[in-house]
């Protein structure tokens, strides 16, 4: 006979070992890429080779380093100015990353208020709110932000806003789908039965439920964020001046495309790997996150 | 000694104008201190709407179209929403009939209680979760710490029932309502947990409003029992008197239609439908009736 009697207890991992292994390879990937990203914009000074702005035209559009004329000391090239690629690049994943951080969150909070009061109140407060949404979703997001743009002048500001302005919309929706779902389940009657204030009932125990959901709602959003920064800065409405965004090295890239490829794909590199990192690690978080699937 | 929970006349409709179905037509019942009641009655007698009207808890489409109910010579239904919150949980309490779908799924078991006390009682985080361990040992709830510390999917049903009956009693209540509390549990559970809400009873002295189809629990516990159908008071007064001498042929075709271990299964007769019909007739007779009459 097998022995089937155990000595001890089973250990079971720790939940939040548990939690994090079942986010699997989405949530690895997702975290490394973001992790990057958000390191080499913390340490953009001091990890790039040269200064971002500054010019050298006597090397100017030289290609990669292991390219044919290339030079050891630029290793992505330099552009049409004679700056250095690489340092562009690091520095403009600080200007990414300070609008996906700031703007994604700012457009949560507005959008979870929104979503939770629509929710919760119903009746006219809800329709009010539903119908502001859908007119708001109507009005083209990129023509808002030239607008914006022009009202209070280009910059990181505009670029915030504009995106805040555009994006609560997305968390209220569904912010306010869940609220109406979980208000109906018998835990949130069960909470106003032990004499809870609404204000309690949806602080308590509705929020919580919501997190895994405004999580990956958030990833996703920095990601968008991160593509609006892009568009905006392509067509000149984002920082100005010296300041290195992706979204401008594409823009002058595209002029010298043919001569010069790398000046206008390694950015839209950075780009896709920022996007689908942020993407990635929400999938991976929302796994991670729900305590009906830590099993 | 004031009565615990007076009900009288107690109309509710479900809908508006034409298209509005009378739930409950003009239901009064009284629960004095300490007493338990078996509210007993077929799916669609508006047993369970009973105890949702006494908590507040009726649907957005429900309303009460007349009637009084009072709780310790309060009424209920006047009382500003304030006032019914410091009553509900603390001195009204609700055992919610689905242990499964009742706690909040992203919270742990700890959190959950020590909300109910901190918010009634005013207690601190850590006393709060000190007196619900002794809450959930006073359950026979092994190993209460570490219990707290689980979310509500990985305790079984039964233990699950068991918190939320330790937290419908946690605050010395006077009234407690328990909606078909066994309903969802297997039988070898029902016994335990129908035990456990009586030992706790006697203990807090609460007088119990037990809803239940099953006359089995009923003769069990209850002292005293109303019969309800199609939202009307058909027979109540003392279980043993009402199981022994039936005076309503619908009370004694309940008796004969409910399984008993010592008859034959070929004994079973299911309750008459002419009879049912003509319940329904002179229930819908005192609706047109009570349409006509000047409000």
């Amino acid at each position: 006979m097998a022995e089937l009697a155990l000595e001890r207890p089973v250990q079971r991992p720790s939940r939040w070992i548990a939690a994090l292994r079942r986010g699997g390879p989405r949530l690895w990937i997702g975290a490394t890429l973001v992790g990057v990203l958000g390191l080499v914009a913390l340490l953009a000074p001091l990890i790039s080779p040269h200064n971002p702005i500054e010019q050298d035209l006597m090397s100017a559009q030289l290609p990669p380093a292991w390219a044919d004329g290339g030079e050891p000391a630029y290793l992505f090239g330099t552009d049409s100015l004679g700056r250095c690629v690489l340092s562009r690049l690091i520095y403009s994943a600080r200007t990414a990353v300070a609008v996906a951080l700031i703007a994604a969150s700012l457009a949560a909070a507005i959008g979870i208020a929104f979503g939770l009061i629509a929710g919760s109140f119903g009746g006219w407060v809800d329709q009010l709110t539903s119908r502001l949404i859908d007119v708001w979703m109507a009005f083209p997001p990129v023509l808002l932000s030239i607008v914006l743009a022009a009202v209070i002048g280009a910059g990181l500001t505009s670029v915030i806003t504009a995106i805040v302005v555009v994006d609560w919309t997305r968390f209220a929706r569904v912010v306010r789908a869940e609220t109406l779902v979980q208000l109906q389940r018998d835990y949130a009657a069960a909470a106003r039965v032990i004499g809870l204030s609404r204000g309690a009932i949806l602080r308590l125990e509705i929020l919580p439920n919501l997190i895994p959901l405004v999580v990956t709602l958030l990833s996703v959003e920095m990601g968008i964020a991160i593509l609006v920064e892009v568009i905006l800065s392509f067509v000149g409405i984002s920082v100005t001046g010296d300041t290195p965004t992706w979204g401008g090295m594409i823009a002058e890239g595209r002029q010298i495309v043919y001569q010069a490829p790398w000046i206008m794909a390694l950015p839209i590199g950075c780009i896709i790997s920022s996007v689908i990192g942020f993407n990635l690690l929400g999938d991976g978080l929302r796994t991670v996150l729900d305590p009906v699937q830590r099993r | 000694m004031t009565t615990t929970l007076s009900v009288q006349g107690l109309h509710v409709a479900i809908g508006k104008g034409a298209h509005s179905a009378n739930v409950l037509r003009g239901v009064s019942l009284k629960l004095q201190p300490g007493e338990v009641r078996g509210l007993v009655g077929e799916s669609g007698a508006g047993k369970s709407m009973l105890g949702r009207a006494v908590l507040g808890l009726l649907p957005a489409n429900a309303t009460i179209a007349a009637g009084r109910i009072a709780f310790e010579g309060r009424d209920l239904i006047a009382m500003p929403e304030p006032e019914r919150r410091g009553l509900f949980g603390r001195r009204i309490a609700l055992i919610p009939q689905d242990p499964m779908t009742s706690l909040n799924p992203v919270k742990r078991v700890g959190a959950q209680i020590a909300i109910l006390l901190r918010h009634h009682l005013g207690l601190s985080k850590r006393a709060a979760l000190a007196r619900a361990a002794e809450l959930l040992s006073e359950v026979a709830i092994r190993e209460p710490r570490r219990v707290l510390g689980l979310y509500p999917h990985e305790i079984s049903g039964g233990m699950r029932q068991r918190v939320l009956i330790a937290m419908a009693f946690a605050c010395d209540p006077s009234l407690v309502i328990a909606d078909e509390p066994t309903t969802a549990l297997d039988v070898t559970v029902q016994r335990q947990v129908l035990q456990l809400v009586e030992r706790l009873r006697q203990r807090h002295g609460a007088a119990v409003l037990f809803v239940t189809h099953d006359l089995g629990v009923v003769a069990k516990i209850c002292r005293t029992m109303t019969v309800l159908h199609a939202g009307r008071v058909l027979e109540e007064g003392d279980t043993a008197d009402v199981l022994a001498k039936p005076r309503h042929p619908y009370t004694r075709a309940l008796l004969a239609a409910t399984p008993r271990a010592d008859r034959p299964a070929e004994a079973l007769r299911p309750v008459p439908p002419a009879l049912i019909d003509s319940l329904w007739a002179e229930a819908l007779r005192l609706d047109r009736l009570s349409a006509m009459a000047p409000s």
